[in-house]
């Protein structure tokens, strides 16, 4: 070892870059609060304090940084929704995913490779034809393909899994991966640098409503007033609303998940079919990161069910035949906010000063940078709903103006 | 595998039956405003602790309703809809959008 590296390791001078400076105490007041310091949270802490100057921010997140859906999602990154409300959001979602890594000077390790999804019935082929002229229409890069195409894609296909033969695919040429911790520290880190206070185990547990707007949050260290409040917790979304007498859509679901030992590089798109109810995918490190519906019935937990595991299983081998000798290294489940419409609730509540970003269902992570920038447009300016979002409000639900994205998930549930 | 003890068919398993959602308190279909109905039909409660709601057996076609534990997926006890439904539920039309018969 060189003399000079052992003298710098040793120094007392050591440079160590503070990536989040350490807890203090709670302020008695903060412009906002930000509940929930998960992607969409951090994210909008994030765009308040670089574009609008809101810096007298406080994010509670209950447990640690990015540690519910933030950590628990498979990180896939896509825009080939169906409705033009959801491809537009999308599709500047996926956009401003590119520039992330440069932005925060810190890489989160985003990987474009395209997303192929499967078609095994006539219908899905008609459908599939309308999702890749909306999805153009709005810049996104999609097209349809045919088994030769797919063939090509990805030799190790089975083209004819059981009675359900594949007819053709949608080939996404936007779709990527991302390491998703990463996007909440980069997060993080460039909003603490900011001056954004970033609180773990720290539980909202209660609020202090006056005239009809949030005064204070209650936590587990004590009441904290605030301007404003944003909810980012996705799949404990109903928790809190339910605290202030907010009536939504949500019914909360498990969502479950695996990966396999790792593979050499033999997977370079994400290939999901919605037929067989399964997504397959191969992470940087081999991995195959297997995921697919919700549960069947609502549950606050993220236990994991052999019959559901057995199910996607049997659904990933049709696809992969190999994969039957596959040995499984992790398996999990998060929680996911599911609404009718699979849309996102997100802007304004009945309650004044009180922002909502909720309903994340299964389509949480691939929006984050998107949903923070424009939850931060809604906080600076006082509650006036950015274009964007306008559709996902959640008075949709009472003036029968749903946004129907069901048939665009990765996995239909 | 986990097992749903049916009031009609005895234990089976879990994935014999389909959940059905919250019970709920319908409004008169006839009186109700739009908003009273919108709030019927879409919103939920969505309680983590024990809840009301409906199942159906599949095979038989059943419908009953089951007290669940939504944290812990305790199902604590399982009944015939007719210990809470009384009465016959009538789906009377508005008076003033009823069909005229030529």
């Amino acid at each position: 070892m060189p003399f000079s590296l052992l003298k710098y390791g040793l120094s007392s001078e050591y440079p160590a870059e503070v990536d989040l400076p350490a807890p203090k105490d709670l302020k008695p007041s903060y412009d906002v609060v930000i509940i929930g310091g998960g992607g969409h949270g951090l994210a909008t802490a994030y765009y308040l304090s670089k574009y609008h100057g809101v810096t007298n921010v406080a994010v509670l997140e209950k447990s640690y940084l990015g540690g519910g859906n933030t950590a628990r999602n498979t990180a896939v990154i896509r825009s080939n929704y169906l409705t033009s409300e959801g491809v537009k959001f999308y599709a500047e979602s996926v956009r401003m995913f590119k520039e992330l890594s440069n932005e925060f000077d810190f890489n989160i390790m985003y990987s474009e490779r395209g997303q192929l999804t499967l078609a095994h019935t006539d219908a899905t082929v008609r459908a599939f034809r309308q999702r890749a002229e909306v999805n153009k229409h709005f810049g996104g890069r999609t097209e349809m393909i045919d088994r030769q195409q797919i063939r090509e894609l990805v030799p190790t296909l089975n083209m004819d899994p059981g009675h359900l033969p594949v007819l053709a695919g949608l080939w996404h040429i936007d779709g990527a991966t991302a390491r998703h911790d990463a996007v909440a520290w980069g997060y993080a880190k460039q909003a603490a640098k900011r001056g954004v206070e970033i609180h773990q185990l720290t539980e909202v547990q209660d609020f202090v409503v006056e005239n009809g707007r949030i005064k204070a949050v209650k936590t587990n260290r004590g009441t904290v007033q605030c301007g404003c409040a944003v909810q980012a917790i996705a799949g404990a979304s109903s928790l809190l609303m339910n605290k202030l007498g907010i009536r939504a859509p949500i019914h909360t679901y498990p969502l479950q998940a695996m990966v396999t030992q790792p593979f050499k590089p033999f997977l370079d798109p994400l290939v999901s079919s919605s037929a067989l109810h399964c997504y397959v995918q191969q992470t940087g490190r081999g991995e195959v990161v297997i995921g697919g519906g919700s549960d069947p019935y609502p549950l606050y937990n993220t236990r994991s069910t052999l019959e559901l595991k057995e199910g996607l299983l049997a659904h990933a081998i049709e696809m992969f035949p190999f994969l039957a000798n596959a040995r499984l290294m992790r398996q999990w489940a998060g929680m996911t906010d599911m609404t009718p419409d699979y849309s996102p609730i997100m802007g304004r509540s009945p309650i004044d000063n009180y922002y909502l970003d909720a309903g994340w269902g299964t389509w949480g992570f691939k929006s984050t940078p998107i949903c923070g920038k424009t939850m931060a447009e809604l906080v600076a300016s006082g509650g006036k709903t950015p274009a964007l979002i306008a559709p996902f409000a959640l008075e949709r639900f009472s003036t029968f103006q749903q946004v129907n994205e069901m048939g665009a998930t990765a996995a239909s549930h | 595998m986990k097992i749903m003890p049916c009031p009609l068919n005895g234990p089976r398993n879990i994935n014999e039956f389909t959940y059905g959602g919250e019970l709920k308190q319908m409004p008169d279909p006839a009186s109700c405003s739009d908003a009273e109905w919108a709030d019927y039909v879409f919103n939920c409660e969505n309680r983590a602790g024990v809840v009301t709601e409906w199942w159906m057996h599949n095979a038989s076609s059943y419908w009953f309703l089951a007290e669940r534990h939504t944290v812990t997926d305790e199902i604590i006890r399982t009944f015939d809809p007719k210990e809470i439904f009384t009465s016959r539920v009538d789906f009377a039309a508005k008076a003033s959008s009823k069909e005229v018969v030529a």
